[in-house]
């Protein structure tokens, strides 16, 4: 039977991982993938936490289900902005997007 | 006088103050015909003319001093009461009827004189304003009225001095004049700030009070009356401030008149006059009064020899006489100073008014271009030569007993300044006379046809020749004297004739007749001739010529290098470097740390995300070691 401390590290492991994905990665649509993986991680620790510590509650679940959404819904923006990009300048890859600089 | 109502007082300055201002903003804004603004002005003038012989005639069959209360002006703080009054006693009366007559004949003639100028109004408004400054000065009981009519004079005399603005000369004139004379003024404020500070009131006879009961130190007396007599060197021209009163000439001539012969230029010696219960509790301010004076006299004399502008002559003659009135005030007390002051404010406006009326009709002040004028200008050339008789101090001329009077005193007290008085007697008779003989005598040698001038200008003329050769008679038993404080009991005959029997008489008349015939040998008959003379002593003529190099020293030394390329260079350097530096130094200090700091700004969106995870790993790690 895995206890609370399994699932946290194996939440921290995931938003590590996401993490170094989102800052090494070039490809955008790879960077926002990352940034799912961490929001996975999250969502395991809250959902480990709920369980855990208030059983009878469930607002743990409920939040993971806010971030789902969310998280969905910054997705299909940012995909969005990744295809205007695309069609604007060729190239998804973040290292060339550097014009807003001083 | 005490039956007089206080009205006729207020009325004397306040007349011509009414008719600047109707005829400044009223005329000049509409635009209303230019002869009604000088109409006006006369007629203003003209009541204060009458009101002021009225309260002399008064004053010479009751002397007494009148006081009369105006209104609070300010107050501030506790003992700080302003007030504004007229102080009117007997040396009030006698500048009254000084100014309002030679403002009267100095508009008159202007009629005439400026009748082919534009701007008419204007010179009329500034005309009037310079009146009115000028009766207030006189009149005021106060310092600090009389310090502001100080300055409404002198800003009368830089519009005036400016008046043709288009000319760069005058232009530039009016600025020196105005600077020169604040140099002045800087020492007068100084005077009121020490007497305000000791004797706590403005008031003048508060002050004289104040003084004559020993509340003053002698040391504050002594500042207080150099600082005035610094104020009145600056207003009269005197060495070493006596710089401007040449310029001034650029003005038109009946300003010259007016303001540099016979009014404002005479107040510094007025305010000495006034302040001299002040002067008279401390010897060597009176003795520092006497020497400046007394070189001034000379200096300005030696440059008249030379000069070839017949205003400059003048104008330098000016200076000289101004000198005179301070020696005489020093040497002999107040009435030696203003009866000659009186007597010279006649015959030197006769003098400029001769000068104008000359140039009127050859259009030129240099007097290589006159000559011969005396057949076709007999009029301005008889009052001419009354005036220069009187100024040379020939019997029974004003000129003569005003001027006995300052070399009797300075006969009794200090033979060196008597000494430099009699040279300057002889000097002044040879300048007189070497611009009669150059400008009336010989041929003409201008081009045009030179006429006599119009009526308008010639009546003025005659009243004023009238009076430099009569001006002197009032005191010939004794009346301008005993009003100002010097009894002396002799008939009118003894005074006029009586003279004759001092040998200081016959001495100084002798001296006035060699420099008259040494004139005419040289300019009339040329037995020896004036450029042989001059080629003699080059060293000497050319020293005259250029004035001492005072100009030069003012302007190149000490205006150019010492304080353009000194002080104010400091200044200037201190001000870009230190301050200006302070500041910039700031400036391109942010603006540097600015330029290395936005290199992190580099537009890679990893970089900002690892600088942010560093930072939330940083305050983590911090917190975790706090906790």
């Amino acid at each position: 039977m895995p206890g609370l401390e399994h699932y946290l590290i194996l939440s921290g492991l995931l938003f590590c991982i996401g993490l170094a994905g989102a800052v090494i990665k070039r490809s955008a649509i790879v960077i926002l993938m990352c940034i799912e993986i961490m929001l996975t991680g999250v969502n395991i620790a809250m959902v480990a936490f709920s369980r855990f510590i208030t059983p009878v509650e469930l607002t743990g679940q409920i939040f993971t289900v806010f971030i789902i959404v969310v998280a969905a819904a910054e997705i299909a923006i940012g995909l969005a902005i990744i295809l205007a990009l695309y069609r604007n300048r060729n190239t998804i890859d973040t290292q060339k997007i550097d014009l807003l600089k001083w | 006088m005490n039956d007089i109502a206080e009205i006729v007082f207020w009325m004397i300055p306040g007349l011509p103050l009414a008719a600047f201002v109707i005829v400044f903003i009223g005329l000049r804004v509409l635009r209303v015909n230019d002869w009604l603004g000088a109409l006006l002005s006369i007629i203003a003038t003209t009541a204060s003319f009458a009101l002021s012989v009225w309260l002399g005639i008064r004053l010479l069959i009751q002397p007494q001093t009148r006081l009369i209360e105006g209104f609070s002006w300010f107050s501030a703080g506790t003992g700080m009461n302003v007030d504004v009054g007229l102080l009117v006693n007997p040396l009030t009366v006698i500048m009254l009827v000084v100014v309002s007559t030679i403002s009267l004949m100095v508009q008159i003639y202007s009629v005439g004189y400026m009748r082919r100028d534009g701007g008419i109004n204007r010179y009329f408004s500034f005309i009037s304003l310079f009146t009115f400054a000028m009766l207030s000065l006189v009149m005021s009981n106060n310092l600090l009225i009389m310090f502001m009519s100080w300055e409404m004079v002198g800003l009368c005399s830089y519009l005036l001095i400016g008046f043709w603005f288009h000319r760069p000369e005058a232009a530039k004139a009016a600025k020196k004049a105005f600077f020169i004379t604040r140099i002045g003024d800087f020492g007068f404020l100084a005077a009121l700030l020490i007497l305000f500070n000791a004797t706590g009131t403005f008031d003048i006879e508060g002050i004289h009070q104040a003084a004559a009961a020993g509340i003053v130190s002698a040391t504050a007396i002594t500042w207080a009356a150099l600082g005035i007599f610094f104020g009145a060197v600056g207003k009269s021209a005197q060495f070493p401030l006596h710089t401007w009163l040449p310029d001034a000439m650029e003005g038109p001539t009946p300003v010259s008149a007016l303001i540099h012969a016979a009014t404002m230029v005479a107040a510094g010696v007025f305010l000495v006059a006034r302040m001299y219960p002040l002067f008279e509790q401390s010897e060597s301010a009176l003795t520092v009064v006497a020497v400046v004076g007394g070189i001034t006299a000379l200096l300005a004399a030696t440059i008249a020899l030379v000069m070839w502008d017949i205003k400059k002559v003048l104008a330098y003659s000016t200076i000289s006489q101004l000198g005179y009135m301070m020696l005489g005030i020093g040497l002999g007390g107040v009435w030696v100073g203003i009866f000659h002051l009186f007597t010279h404010a006649f015959f030197k406006a006769l003098l400029f008014m001769g000068a104008g009326s000359v140039s009127h009709s050859t259009h030129t002040f240099d007097m290589r271009e006159m000559g011969g004028l005396g057949r076709k200008m007999p009029i301005t050339c008889i009052t001419f030569v009354a005036g220069a008789l009187s100024l040379s101090g020939l019997w029974p001329l004003a000129g003569f007993f005003s001027k006995e009077e300052i070399l009797g005193s300075a006969l009794e007290s200090q033979p060196i300044l008597f000494g430099i008085v009699l040279a300057t007697v002889f000097l002044t008779a040879f300048y007189m006379f070497r611009v009669v003989f150059l400008t009336f005598g010989g041929k003409y040698k201008g081009k045009g046809k030179p006429h006599e001038s119009p009526l308008v200008m010639l009546a003025p003329m005659l009243i004023m020749a009238v009076l430099a050769i009569s001006a002197g008679w009032l005191n010939a038993d004794g009346t301008i004297g005993s009003l100002l404080g010097e009894e002396s009991n002799h008939s009118w005959t003894t005074g006029i004739f009586g003279v004759f029997t001092h040998s200081l008489t016959w001495v100084s008349l002798l001296l006035a007749a060699a420099g008259i015939m040494l004139a005419w040998a040289m300019y009339s008959k040329n037995w020896f001739s004036p450029k042989k003379v001059s080629s003699r002593f080059t060293s000497v003529n050319s020293l005259l010529l250029h004035k001492y190099w005072f100009d030069e020293l003012y302007e190149n030394i000490i205006g150019s290098r010492l304080l353009n390329n000194g002080l104010f260079r400091f200044f200037e350097i201190a001000d870009e470097r230190i301050i200006d530096g302070a500041v910039n130094g700031l400036a391109s200090l942010t603006s540097y740390t600015g330029s290395m700091a936005r290199r992190v700004q580099n537009g890679k969106l990893q970089n900002y995300l690892l600088i942010f995870i560093t930072g939330v790993a940083i305050i983590a790690l911090v917190a975790i070691i706090i906790n």
